[in-house]
């Protein structure tokens, strides 16, 4: 079983090569293969710094220490979980449906890394400068769900079952906001090519022009990718890990390496749409970028150790209440203000009226705000005299 | 040839437990639910069954202490007291004054930390990670002081019939005194993180309302049932130890619902700050911790009794018929989560299923008494 993980570098190799082999006609195969290599490794090194710094991070908000054993500040924690994860017995319960039970980590991880090809860490230092950079991006990140399904169904497990409905329902309804603020920027720098999209904000970063556009496209990325409070398809109180219930060892080990690619993603994404990518003063470009991405992931993590899990209603009651009618609004708006070339201000001040507006339309009818539970508090003494 | 093929919809059965990380021990629940709704719920308990009241009736009486701390392991100062002062009642003991305020403010520490674990498994059941540990960090300040007095931190077998079995440490005071400042903190703290968080609150209002006449039809006791708004505390409406000589509030919910609930037992953490700050002040500094004349091996007179005392959960009540020997003849445990459990599955039907752990979790249910 743990061939999985070479049989899964090698298609995400293979499949990225063609990817890039297309853009350059095929040329140098001995090239693409070290970029492809190169990208893999690159990912791999971040995905083990995610998880040190989400323990990290979580540590600190629950006043714990975190990893510390292994390596200085536990620095190799990650490397002894991923050996960890490499030499465990990998069980797979007999009664699953063992291509769909084979497959599905790969349907998981090739989409999560084959995205990688296109998007750019600075603005020279990108695999495939393609143009439809944002339509590849968006295509192929919605390729996971049939992962996840595919995940739920063939471990032939009621709660892999229910968890890979969800995730569909749930990763259905987000792909729509998501989706239209990737439009509104995309006219916003009337391309399609994420490096013109990032290096086209100049010094007006779209999170000035767009803030609400942030918002919905945070809070869709992270529905998007299952972490919490929208991580309700893995739900480990109730779903006990959902989709990936009866996967161990080297198949869970991919979907985890999906995962955490998956949330590098939006908080790329979130760099290069809203953050100006990798501009900025003194320090080389992908420094940049990486600070902005781990900054967007440090937001991540901190949602994570402060919220509860939603439940499925009320998730699908943000998204299609909430998080869709703004977004077409924000598109809306966007549309307006390119057609009647309404200044910058005016984007900021609408966009901002509307995230307001909305944030305090939640907020009065918010549960807190509603009707207040309290508790009464009975003296002893009168209950002792009746 | 019209007729296609009807696509028939059924209800899964889906098994919770009882290796399930939510279901608080090892219960189990078959969940009949059509998609995300629960049609029925079967609650099956038995899987920690020990047969302690047979085996209370094989042991010398200070032998059944030791068992008493096992039913329910998280409040085990309240499950020792629940015995030693079952046998008093029947032997007419009286227990030394400081005696009963050690026991008293022990019990009450423990009812915190208890709560405290509750608040913490209950945020884990909202999928919240992080009060579970600040609710540990309160609990160690408690269980430090647990180990010093018994040695032990949990299973402590220090109550004695007629008394304690030993003096606690000489600053024992001053320790208790010492953490009340930082247990109030903490419960504070834990209560601007949790209880009006607004998907918490979401989550957890008007899910599995019980009213206080349901509450009291499935003979639910403790903190689920003053929930439901009925302000029922054996503390109080039939005091045992010294609790007559403490002022304190007992906290009533408005609606039976799964917040409820939970803010029950965040407030009576309070309240019980606040009679452990009576007791000590009232505590005498020295005095026997032990009743004098009572032998190590008692022998309680024929005839049955019955003593009633508020644990964490709620109405801890044991049943004695001794026949004058040095062993019961019949003992029998009326533990609070058994009753208490019984409500679960009328909450559970038309919930989602993530509520249906939440509901659990908010009755809080020890397995250890549930299923002695």
């Amino acid at each position: 079983m743990i061939l999985l993980i070479p049989l899964a570098i090698v298609v995400a190799a293979l499949v990225s090569i063609i990817v890039l082999a297309i853009g350059y006609g095929g040329k140098d195969v001995a090239l693409l293969l070290g970029k492809a290599l190169a990208l893999l490794s690159i990912l791999s090194v971040v995905v083990l710094s995610l998880t040190w710094v989400e323990r990290k991070v979580l540590a600190r908000i629950q006043m714990r220490m975190g990893p510390m054993r292994v390596g200085p500040y536990g620095l190799l924690q990650p490397l002894a979980d991923g050996l960890k994860l490499l030499i465990k017995e990998d069980i797979m319960p007999a009664w699953v449906d063992r291509p769909i039970y084979w497959a599905a980590p790969l349907a998981v991880f090739v989409p999560s890394f084959l995205v990688w090809v296109v998007m750019p860490f600075s603005s020279d230092l990108v695999l495939r400068d393609m143009d439809l950079g944002l339509l590849y991006v968006l295509a192929l990140s919605v390729l996971s769900i049939i992962g996840l399904l595919m995940a739920g169904w063939g471990s032939a497990n009621k709660y892999g079952i229910i968890g890979g409905l969800r995730s569909a329902a749930q990763l259905i309804s987000y792909e729509i906001p998501l989706i239209v603020i990737a439009i509104t920027i995309a006219m916003l720098a009337g391309t399609l090519n994420l490096t013109e999209i990032a290096t086209g904000q100049g010094n007006t970063w779209y999170i000035l022009l767009q803030p609400l556009a942030l918002v919905i496209f945070l809070l869709a990325g992270l529905a998007e990718v299952g972490r919490s409070p929208f991580d309700i398809f893995q739900a480990e109180s109730e779903l006990v890990g959902g989709p990936f219930i009866e996967y161990s060892g080297a198949h869970w080990s991919i979907f985890f390496l999906g995962e955490y690619i998956n949330t590098f993603l939006v908080a790329a994404l979130v760099t290069i749409f809203f953050l100006g990518g990798w501009s900025g003063p003194l320090l080389p470009e992908l420094a940049w970028f990486l600070i902005k991405c781990y900054s967007v992931i440090l937001v991540i993590f901190w949602l994570r150790g402060t919220l509860p899990r939603l439940r499925i209603d009320q998730l699908m009651a943000i998204g299609w209440q909430g998080l869709v009618p703004l977004s077409f609004l924000n598109f809306l708006m966007v549309a307006f203000a390119l057609f009647y070339e309404w200044p910058d201000w005016v984007q900021t001040v609408l966009s901002l009226t509307i995230l307001i507006g909305a944030s305090t339309f939640v907020f009065m009818k918010s549960a807190s705000k509603k009707v207040r539970p309290t508790v009464r508090l009975i003296p002893a003494r009168e209950v002792r005299r009746a | 040839m019209t007729e296609s093929k009807r696509l028939e919809s059924v209800d899964i059965m889906v098994n919770m437990g009882p290796q399930h990380p939510s279901t608080h021990g090892v219960f189990r629940m078959v969940l009949w639910v059509d998609g995300e709704r629960i049609v029925e719920a079967e609650p099956h308990i038995g899987y920690l069954h020990r047969g302690t009241e047979k085996l209370c009736e094989g042991e010398l009486y200070p032998q059944i202490i030791t068992l008493f701390d096992r039913l329910d392991y998280i409040g085990n100062y309240n499950m020792e007291l629940a015995f030693c002062a079952t046998v008093e009642k029947i032997m007419g003991i009286t227990v030394p004054d400081r005696a009963e305020y050690i026991r008293v403010i022990l019990c009450e520490l423990n009812r915190i930390s208890s709560h405290m674990l509750f608040y913490g498994t209950m945020g884990l059941d909202a999928g919240a990670m992080t009060p579970i540990m600040y609710g540990f960090r309160e609990r160690e300040r408690i269980q430090n002081l647990f180990e010093a007095t018994s040695g032990a931190r949990m299973m402590h077998n220090y109550f004695r019939i007629g008394g304690l079995r030993e003096d606690p440490p000489d600053d024992f005071a001053e320790r208790v005194a010492g953490i009340l400042p930082a247990l109030a903190r903490g419960i504070e703290e834990g209560d601007k993180l949790l209880t009006y968080n607004e998907v918490f609150l979401a989550r957890s209002r008007g899910i599995g309302v019980l009213s206080g006449q349901e509450a009291l039809d499935y003979g639910m006791t403790g903190p689920s049932l003053r929930a439901s708004g009925i302000p029922d505390d054996i503390r109080v409406i039939e005091p045992y130890s010294v609790y007559d000589r403490f002022d304190f509030d007992i906290p009533v919910g408005n609606n039976g619902d799964t917040w409820d609930r939970y803010a029950m037992r965040v407030e009576e953490m309070r309240q019980s700050l606040r009679i452990v700050q009576q007791a000590l002040e009232q505590m005498p500094d020295n005095g026997p911790i032990k009743a004098a004349g009572v032998r190590s091996i008692p022998r309680p007179p024929k005839g049955e009794v019955y003593f009633r005392s508020e644990t964490p959960r709620g109405e801890m009540g044991v049943y004695l018929v001794s026949d004058g020997s040095d062993k019961p003849y019949r003992l029998k445990v009326r533990p609070p989560s058994f009753a208490n459990l019984q409500a679960l599955r009328p909450m559970l039907q038309g919930v989602y299923i993530a509520d249906a752990v939440m509901i659990l979790g908010s009755l809080d249910i020890v397995l250890g008494e549930v299923d002695r």
